[in-house]
């Protein structure tokens, strides 16, 4: 489904690279986790493969369903069927929850050559994925975001994963700044919408998150590169043994 | 912002076109003949002309408002405008049946409900072209409730007493500049009178269009809502695409007695000049309201995406006790538009209220400003205002700026000035990629997303309008 090869990018042209040479195939129906300390660019990953403007990609390729990813525009990537859970969602204040997600929704369903929803019919849909994260219908009259606390904007961000239903779900440290309860929501909203079809990538510092989401792979992300693959244990490896270790590790890759 | 949001290619103006009409228009220029040449033209009576001859005095002693206005314009040759345009054939109508073709297909093209039979949507409508009233529809209906709606020269000809006692009581002739020139050269308008405890069960429209080069657009409209009345009322404005600068010098007065009701809606679409900043409308225009009776209320709403330069404060003049007046303003300054534009609440009754809700949005070199005054009289007690003042920047070259001018000559009053400057994100924008929208629409659903306390205050339709109007005059905005 989604194949890196040798990823390079940077903040820009002539800045150091911050990804430096990533690989990493995902196949459908799989959960990777993606973990490492602050700084190992992580999030910036997160954020090339969503086609963030602010990185340039100074080498390698991303296939998507054997696709040139990196050659689409972010929307052309989202209707494509990847999706990015933002790690900071942004407000749109003034637009309703309700409107966003039917017009996000709508550009999904247009893409595919499919009449858009009216409001009337999109509630359907809406209600019962409501009932994933555990929200009443009152949160549809919010305005994106706009002043919701931590915790809601990262339900939000599982509410519009589950609209939108993607192939290739992308979390970015969706569990961090969440209480016990709320952190609950957010795994039983990936559990839920985990299909054979489909893939997730979760992004996070903590073991914690794994306890509920069992990935099929935890690598870690050190300088920019991967230093290390393997099973749900190497999550419980680094909860014990914490990201020092790894410096060492990542030598040995570099040489 | 990054690169990614620059370049500016505007859409083309889709009301530039121009209708190919015979017109009766006098020679350029600006004299006392001019002046009785109009009245004349118009059949209008002695103390008209008088009123007229008295305010063009006062003009030739006024100088352009260049000082203090946040707009830059070469000065304007007022000897080589034309002050009078009138379709050759328009002539007093039997109905809107006799209505020149090419005038009617103009209005179609606008999208104008002239014909009756198209007015499902129960707005009535008087379209003035270049400076004449063509037709007021629905006129029957609203007689039988004793609402007068028709054109200014109809009401000075049909309704002498009420247009004499009112005209000028809100902007009198010495007002400003423009107000002035308009007083002394203004050639028509729509007259509204609402009788007491009547409330008016449709919404009254003015449709402005300009065609005629090299003309002036002076229209005069009166708005009276006697006590306890209620009326709405909507004006829409476009213009062809042209490379010189018109004029637009309109008067607005509105009078609330006791207890009435007004609320004034605008979108304001004048042709804004190209990109480079070549041609546009000035739209130099004057609009007060007087809330004259107690408990009376005055609502401003207006959504200006056109003209190259908007020059314009809807105000109100809270004079009765407990009145309202309120202010809801969209302001787009685009490519090289300039708009310097604002309110004036003056309170001089008791507990009278008013609200302030500005929305400026600044794209391309577009240049916005905010210029408000909110005057609290020492009688005024326990007056109360709110501000808002909100500022949107789309892109690196554009400018806003505020400008509010508070004073406060009462202890018991409340005044409270709110102010936000926001540009648009590229992280904003991203997040609505991200979700599938692509760069146009994610700016128009943030713009739209901003601006929406001020478009609920907008009669359905034509706030349905204004966000399509506001998606394209910020089209290319964003590269």
């Amino acid at each position: 489904m989604l194949e890196i090869k040798n990823l390079c990018a940077s903040i820009g042209p002539g800045e150091p690279n911050i990804l430096k040479g990533i690989s990493l195939t995902v196949n459908p129906g799989e959960v990777h986790a993606i973990m490492g300390p602050n700084g190992s660019g992580k999030s910036t990953l997160a954020q090339v493969l969503a086609g963030h403007p602010a990185y340039t990609v100074t080498g390698g390729e991303v296939r998507f369903e054997g696709e040139d990813l990196l050659d689409m525009e972010p929307e052309e990537r989202a209707l494509a069927g990847v999706f990015l859970a933002f790690q900071y969602p942004v407000e749109i204040p003034g637009i309703t929850n309700a409107y966003f997600l039917r017009a996000a929704y709508n550009e999904l369903r247009k893409g595919r050559g499919e009449e858009e929803l009216d409001p009337m019919d999109f509630l359907d849909i809406l209600e019962e994925k409501l009932k994933i994260v555990k929200w009443g219908p009152e949160m549809m009259q919010r305005a994106v975001n706009h002043g919701f606390s931590g915790g809601e904007k990262k339900r939000n961000e599982i509410l519009q994963m589950a609209v939108l239903e993607p192939k290739l779900a992308i979390l970015d440290e969706t569990d961090s700044g969440l209480d016990i309860d709320a952190l609950r929501i957010v795994a039983d909203g990936v559990n839920a919408l985990k299909r054979p079809d489909r893939a997730t990538i979760l992004v996070t510092h903590y073991q914690r998150l794994l306890n509920h989401i069992v990935p099929d792979q935890v690598h870690v992300l050190f300088d920019g590169r991967l230093v290390r693959s393997g099973g749900k244990e190497l999550a419980l490896e680094l909860e014990a043994k914490g990201y020092e270790w790894l410096s060492e590790v990542a030598e040995e890759v570099v040489a | 912002m990054s690169s990614s949001v620059e370049s500016l290619v505007n859409r083309e103006y889709k009301h530039g076109f121009v209708t190919d009409i015979e017109s009766d228009s006098v020679p350029p220029g600006l004299n006392e003949d001019v002046i009785r040449l109009i009245s004349e033209k118009k059949g209008e009576p002695e103390w008209l002309l008088e009123w007229r001859l008295r305010a063009y005095k006062a003009w030739l002693k006024m100088e352009e408002p260049h000082a203090w206005a946040n707009i830059t314009y070469p000065p304007i040759d007022y000897q080589d405008i034309v002050y009078y345009s009138a379709p050759k054939t328009v002539k007093p109508l039997g109905s809107l049946d006799e209505l020149d073709p090419k005038l009617r297909e103009t209005y179609d093209k606008l999208g104008i409900p002239l014909n009756e039979q198209k007015l499902l949507a129960g707005v009535a409508v008087d379209a003035i072209f270049d400076s004449v009233s063509v037709g007021t529809s629905y006129k029957e209906h609203l007689g039988e409730l004793g609402i007068i709606f028709c054109s200014f020269s109809e009401a000075v000809r049909e309704h002498p007493a009420l247009v004499q006692k009112y005209l000028g009581s809100v902007v009198p002739i010495s007002d400003n500049f423009y107000a002035s020139l308009n007083s002394a050269v203004f050639t028509d308008g729509s007259f509204v009178y609402v009788p007491k405890g009547v409330h008016c069960p449709m919404d009254l429209s003015t449709y402005f269009r300009i065609n005629q080069a090299g003309t002036g657009q002076f229209e005069r409209t009166l708005i009276v809502a006697d006590e306890g009345a209620t009326v709405s009322y909507l004006e829409g404005c476009t213009a062809p695409a042209r490379d010189e600068n018109q004029l637009h010098a309109a008067v607005v007065e509105l009078v609330a007695l006791e207890g009435a009701t007004i609320k004034y809606s605008t979108v304001q679409n004048w042709y804004a000049g190209d990109e480079e900043g070549v041609g546009g409308i000035y739209n130099f225009v004057t609009k007060r309201g007087k809330c004259a009776g107690a408990r009376s209320k005055i609502s401003w709403t207006q959504v200006e995406t056109g003209s190259a330069i908007t020059w314009k404060y809807p105000s109100v003049i809270l004079q009765g006790d407990d009145s309202v007046g309120e202010f809801y303003s969209v302001a787009v300054a685009n490519g090289r538009q300039q708009a310097d534009t604002g309110t004036k609440m003056i309170h001089l009754g008791r507990r009278t209220r008013s609200t302030i809700i500005s929305k400026g949005i600044s794209a391309g070199r577009g240049n916005n400003s905010y210029r408000g005054q909110v005057k609290v009289m020492p009688k005024a007690e326990r007056a109360w205002n709110y501000t808002q003042c909100d500022s949107m920047l789309i892109g690196n070259r554009c400018g806003a700026h505020t400008f509010p001018y508070i004073d406060v000559q009462n202890r018991s009053s409340a005044v409270e000035h709110e102010a936000s400057t926001t540009k648009i994100g590229e992280d904003q924008i991203f997040y609505l990629k991200q979700r599938g929208l692509n760069t146009e629409n994610a700016i128009s659903m943030i713009v739209n997303g901003f601006c929406k306390e001020v478009f609920k205050e907008l009669p359905m339709e034509f706030a349905v309008e204004a966000q399509k109007l506001l998606g394209v005059s910020l089209e290319g905005s964003v590269g």
